[in-house]
């Protein structure tokens, strides 16, 4: 009996400690980069294996994506929902999926990890229609190497409740000066968001000379970090699950915070009293990938499918119910069918709003420019992350 | 047939005859199961633990190098940030642990030594019948629950108090929190106060102790190990939950299971990871050293 008693309260122990470290240890393949250069990749799609794994952020596999490419491939697509970028990288590399549609923060960590394979981009009839500056970005292409084509792209934008934000902001001021609708703003629950402090100190502070929110150097990192924290003392929850985030604006626990064009467009499909803005600091943003795994167990199906993505029907389709810009502006003529203007409200073809956008990458310790090393790396932007919501 | 019958018999009989003979092999081989899964799947586990605590992590590919390296728990010590969420997870461990003491003990007691046969079945149930539905169900109820415009502001609105500011405070994570583990202080308590003899009881009052002086004198010392044994589970369910803090506390209120979580799933960072998964194991295990002195064992 004593032992049996003794045996459970050890089991009560373990309790405490599962919720830790039970789950997967992380391959340990090295460092490498991804298979070798375009030469021996695949010139032709064979025959589909009838499944596709996937890993996407909500919005981008909607039924009427997914169902017609069933139907006209046979791949039978199952969908795993990333919340974070970082969600997908360790996602990507339990090797049970054959694809993500990884953002430029995640992009060239599962590149630089060997997690996924070069693409030839003549499989993909589309891709020579791909906006310019998204055919080869740097986060998908290394070395002229492609390592997936790019899907959809757009900002974090500021949403607000009409009823109680008045007058409606115009600048990402109100969620940062710690006081205004105290306990009812809302944040990005990832180190990432760090750039979107970055971002508004580089508008409102030229002193700091930031000039990518993604390289700062300590004192750049330093000021961010204390702006955050700031806004810790109005901040009501840090959001990760847009779901969460769209009961949040309808119940009224929060009334502004940064989000997704996604949560914007579904709120007010429910005539719920938000707006959204991009403000005038500008802001950060996205542009997500199709990635294949280094061990898809569905290459043909994946292959089927970055071609099938980057067709303009699909990208319209997408586009439409993620609130998102297409790569591919062929899009535009069944988008501005849908909705008059689309593609001009939502800057497809515009450099100037694309270049102002900060996309997400991942930091480094390599500035990229002649500051040279000594930048701060995401390694550290996790641990400040921590910190900052105390 | 019955020949077969006979056929079959005489191996197991064998069998069976072979282990009485060696009694030892017939302990080792029952021990043998539950032993290995001791041994395997949890103190491997911790070694892998502990093991892993003193790796780091490749900052660009998110990788684990297996060199050893002090500088996780070497952060632990230093970084402010970590004290303070220990102090919040366990100042919450322990609030939710004694109000749930406060609520449960009543409640126990009433079903022990008021409540007729058929009451004492029924509120049985209804405190069991919680533990059957789904914890995340739950969970997304006491967000709801506590939401600015939601039922509980509701009702201090209409008595005339508040509104007030409910949704992702510390408040609502502690009202979740003693609600979800009420039932595993319930259950240890109604047990170990079964246990207390009526003859007992008889005997202090032939002695001339009063109601209050038997409850005080007898019951209370005999329930206590109950009350020890019921706040392991409240204790360390708390101590190790990550989900509370995340649906009903909003990601704003860190907790160390949140942050393990976060740097395992999200940062992938699983060495600094484990290092913050030993936090937990100490303070249960000095917890688990404070309770097994009250007798909370005896009482599980």
């Amino acid at each position: 009996m004593r032992i049996r008693i003794a045996m459970a309260a050890l089991a009560v122990a373990a309790m405490a400690v599962a919720a830790g470290c039970g789950g997967s240890s992380g391959s340990d393949t090295g460092g490498t980069g991804g298979g070798g250069g375009s030469s021996s990749l695949p010139t032709s799609i064979g025959e589909g294996e009838g499944g596709l794994n996937l890993i996407a952020w909500q919005g981008y596999t909607e039924p009427n994506v997914v169902k017609p490419f069933e139907k006209q491939t046979g791949c039978q697509v199952k969908v795993k929902y990333g919340q974070t970028s970082d969600e997908m990288v360790q996602l990507m590399r339990s090797g049970q999926y054959d694809g993500v549609s990884a953002s430029g923060d995640a992009t060239n960590r599962l590149i630089a990890g060997g997690d996924v394979v070069p693409i030839n981009t003549d499989l993909i009839p589309d891709f020579k229609d791909i906006s310019t500056p998204l055919q080869s970005p740097p986060h998908n292409t290394v070395d002229g190497v492609h390592y997936g084509v790019s899907y959809e792209w757009g900002a974090n934008v500021l949403m607000y409740n009409t009823d109680v934000v008045k007058p409606a902001p115009d600048s990402w001021g109100v969620v940062f000066d710690g006081t205004s609708y105290s306990g009812k703003v809302t944040a990005y629950d990832s180190p990432i968001y760090i750039a979107d402090a970055a971002v508004y100190l580089k508008a409102t502070q030229p002193d700091l000379g930031i000039t990518d929110p993604y390289e700062l150097t300590q004192d750049q990192f330093n000021a961010a970090v204390d702006l955050l924290k700031t806004q810790r003392k109005q901040i009501g929850n840090y959001w990760s699950d847009f779901n969460s985030q769209i009961q949040d604006f309808k119940n009224g626990s929060i009334v502004i915070g940064s989000t997704w064009p996604y949560q914007v467009n579904a709120l007010k499909g429910e005539k719920a009293p938000v707006d959204a803005v991009l403000p005038k600091e500008g802001a950060t943003g996205w542009a997500d990938t199709w990635m294949m795994s280094s061990k898809a167990e569905h290459p043909n199906c994946m292959l089927k499918w970055m071609a099938y993505a980057t067709t303009p029907e699909v990208q319209a389709k997408t586009a439409y119910t993620f609130g998102s810009a297409p790569a591919n502006p062929k899009a535009c003529t069944f988008l501005d069918k849908e909705v008059a203007n689309y593609c001009t409200d939502y800057h497809v073809t515009d450099q100037n709003y694309f270049d102002n956008i900060a996309f997400w990458k991942t930091p480094l310790a390599d500035c990229g420019d002649d500051r040279g090393t000594q930048c701060i790396d995401y390694s550290q932007w996790t641990t400040a992350w921590t910190d900052i919501k105390g | 047939m019955a020949t077969a019958e006979q056929h079959d018999a005489v191996p197991s009989r064998r069998l069976s005859a072979f282990f009485y003979r060696r009694r030892w092999l017939k302990a080792i081989l029952l021990l043998l199961p539950p032993l290995g899964w001791m041994t395997v799947i949890y103190l491997a586990s911790l070694a892998v633990l502990l093991a892993t605590a003193f790796w780091q992590q490749n900052v660009l590919t998110g990788q684990i190098e297996r060199t050893f390296t002090t500088a996780n728990l070497e952060a632990l010590r230093t970084d402010d940030i970590y004290r303070q969420v220990t102090l919040r997870t366990v100042g919450m461990a322990a609030a939710v642990t004694i109000t749930d003491a406060i609520l449960a003990f009543p409640l126990a007691y009433y079903m022990v030594r008021v409540a007729s046969r058929r009451t004492q079945a029924l509120l049985f149930l209804l405190v069991l019948v919680p533990l059957w539905s789904s914890y995340l169900v739950k969970a997304y109820t006491w967000r709801l629950m506590t939401a600015d415009q939601g039922p509980i502001n509701w009702a201090f609105e209409k008595v005339g108090l508040g509104p007030y500011h409910t949704a992702y405070t510390l408040l609502a994570m502690w009202l979740a929190f003693s609600y979800m583990w009420l039932p595993y202080m319930v259950l240890p308590i109604f047990a170990a106060l079964s246990r207390v003899p009526n003859s007992l009881l008889e005997a202090s009052g032939d002695l001339g102790a009063r109601a209050g002086t038997t409850f005080r004198r007898v019951i209370a010392p005999l329930a206590l190990p109950g009350v020890a044994a019921g706040s392991i589970f409240t204790f360390s369910l708390t101590l190790g939950d990550y989900i509370i803090p995340n649906l009903v506390g909003g990601n704003v209120h860190q907790f160390l299971g949140n942050l393990i979580f976060v740097n395992q799933g999200i940062a992938n960072n699983l060495p600094l990871a484990c290092a913050i998964a030993l936090i937990p194991v100490v303070v249960i295990a000095v917890y688990l050293i404070l309770m097994k002195r009250i007798g909370a064992f005896e009482a599980l």
